[in-house]
């Protein structure tokens, strides 16, 4: 339940959504409660929301991690 | 069956791992130190991973059990939201779907493989012109109360503070935009109380806290002030092999020097103030209410309630659902497992009368379930 997911911003549109790209597939992800967010950002998801902005290259190494963790 | 045996060429190859292996032999030494010192109070270090996603990685990648090999033995805590939510309310998002006509009852997969009473919500044939939907995201029931206004739309939900901001936020959004045919049937719970009611009851010995990484994202590491009256060494931690390892080791820093009780070992992505934007919508709709847990029983103020402006929004009152109370399944021992009182293999039903395939309590259902990560993984 309380996985999150790292992905990176590649399309931010005007209506609070953006598309996060995570392993090459873009997800569909409200961006309200990162009101900072950029084109460009890494940001955590959960149930569809980024919750958090990352630093890129933590973001990539989380990403690795969790999938020699088998989380994703 | 012996698990341990079939868990081994995992736990192998993690170990191959230099880094972790690394990680892994720092942390003996800095054990053997703090045992040598006579600061641990008994023979093993006994951290309670408090969320269920530890627990999963915990065990899937073998590190349970190279742990325990060490000397660290983890006990799982109650941060599993589909274990803690109560039989009660399973058994009323049955009856809603078997009974109330023209109705869509949206929900997150787990909740949906709870048994309650026997009957699982997925096996239940829904009542004329309604249906069950699972939904990857809360806001997602917006569109389809739009969509379908002759419906009565439900989303049920239950999820600790890591999930509570989008729920608030879908809460918002439906207020505003005046959308009547949508409820919100929610067990929203959070993490401070349990775990007050667990290092207050005592039946526990817990050497340290491994602290839940993504509802800290939320309220930040500042949300775990409260730690400092029990004075227990936590961390928050990542979820991979090597994030869990800095954890321990943290704690085990904290135990020899005695120092700030909480350490933040997920920098990247917990800042001590959390996400203020997600903490004002949760504040904004939501107000502390009692509620009750499996396993923990009632705890004053452990949940969050529509506050009474947004009060028309929730389904318990739509559908005049009140929860009975009750009882797991003869025999479920999914409540001690939950307060890190029983380790899941402790459960007279584990692996035989309950299984992933036919299981008898939610700990055996949730993704995140202590008893499901055993069966599979072992340990």
């Amino acid at each position: 339940m309380c996985l999150g997911i790292p992905g990176e911003v590649v399309v931010l549109n005007k209506d609070g959504t953006a598309e996060v790209q995570v392993k090459g597939v873009n997800v569909r992800t409200r961006v309200d409660l990162v009101p900072d967010v950029k084109l460009g950002d890494w940001v955590m998801m959960h149930t569809g929301f980024a919750l958090q902005i990352l630093d890129k290259e933590d973001a990539l190494e989380t990403l690795s991690l969790l999938e020699e963790a088998g989380l994703i | 069956m012996d698990w341990r045996g079939l868990m081994r060429p995992i736990q192998e190859e993690l170990e191959r791992s230099t880094v972790v292996a690394g990680l892994l032999a720092d942390m003996e030494k800095r054990l053997e130190r703090v045992r040598e010192a006579g600061k641990l109070p008994g023979p093993e270090l006994r951290i309670m991973e408090v969320c269920g996603t530890h627990t999963m990685a915990l065990h899937r990648t073998g590190l349970a059990i190279a742990m325990r090999d060490r000397g660290v033995e983890f006990v799982s805590g109650p941060g599993c939201p589909v274990c803690v939510t109560p039989d009660g309310v399973i058994h009323e998002a049955v009856r809603l779907v078997r009974e109330r006509e023209d109705l869509v009852l949206a929900t997150f997969g787990d909740l949906l493989r709870v048994p309650s009473g026997g009957v699982r919500m997925k096996d239940v044939p829904p009542a004329k012109g309604s249906r069950v939907q699972v939904v990857f995201s809360p806001d997602e029931v917006l569109d389809i109360a739009r969509n379908e206004p002759s419906k009565e739309v439900v989303l049920l939900s239950s999820g600790f503070e890591t999930t509570v901001p989008a729920i608030a936020w879908t809460m918002k959004r439906a207020y505003e935009l005046g959308i009547e045919n949508l409820t919100f049937y929610s067990s929203l719970f959070r993490i401070k109380e349990p775990m007050e009611a667990i290092l207050t009851g005592g039946e526990v010995r817990l050497d340290g806290l491994l602290l839940p990484g993504h509802v800290s994202m939320v309220i930040g590491t500042d949300g775990f002030e409260f730690l400092k009256k029990w004075n227990v060494p936590s961390a928050v931690g990542g979820f991979s092999a090597g994030n869990i390892i800095r954890a321990v080791l943290v704690i085990l820093d904290i135990i020899d020097q005695g120092a700030d009780h909480v350490r933040n070992e997920y920098t990247w992505t917990v800042k001590a103030g959390g996400n203020p934007e997600a903490m004002k919508v949760m504040d904004e709709i939501l107000e502390p209410v009692d509620i009750m847990w499996r396993g923990l029983g009632l705890i004053p103020h452990s949940g969050l309630g529509l506050r009474e402006q947004y009060a028309h929004l929730d389904a318990r009152g739509r559908f005049d659902i009140q929860e009975p109370d009750v009882h797991e399944a003869k025999g479920c021992r999914c409540g001690d497992v939950l307060r890190g009182v029983m380790r899941p293999p402790q459960c007279g039903l584990f692996g035989k009368a309950c299984t992933p395939e036919s299981p008898r309590g939610p700990c055996m259902v949730s993704s995140e379930g202590s008893c499901l990560a055993h069966f599979l993984y072992g340990g």
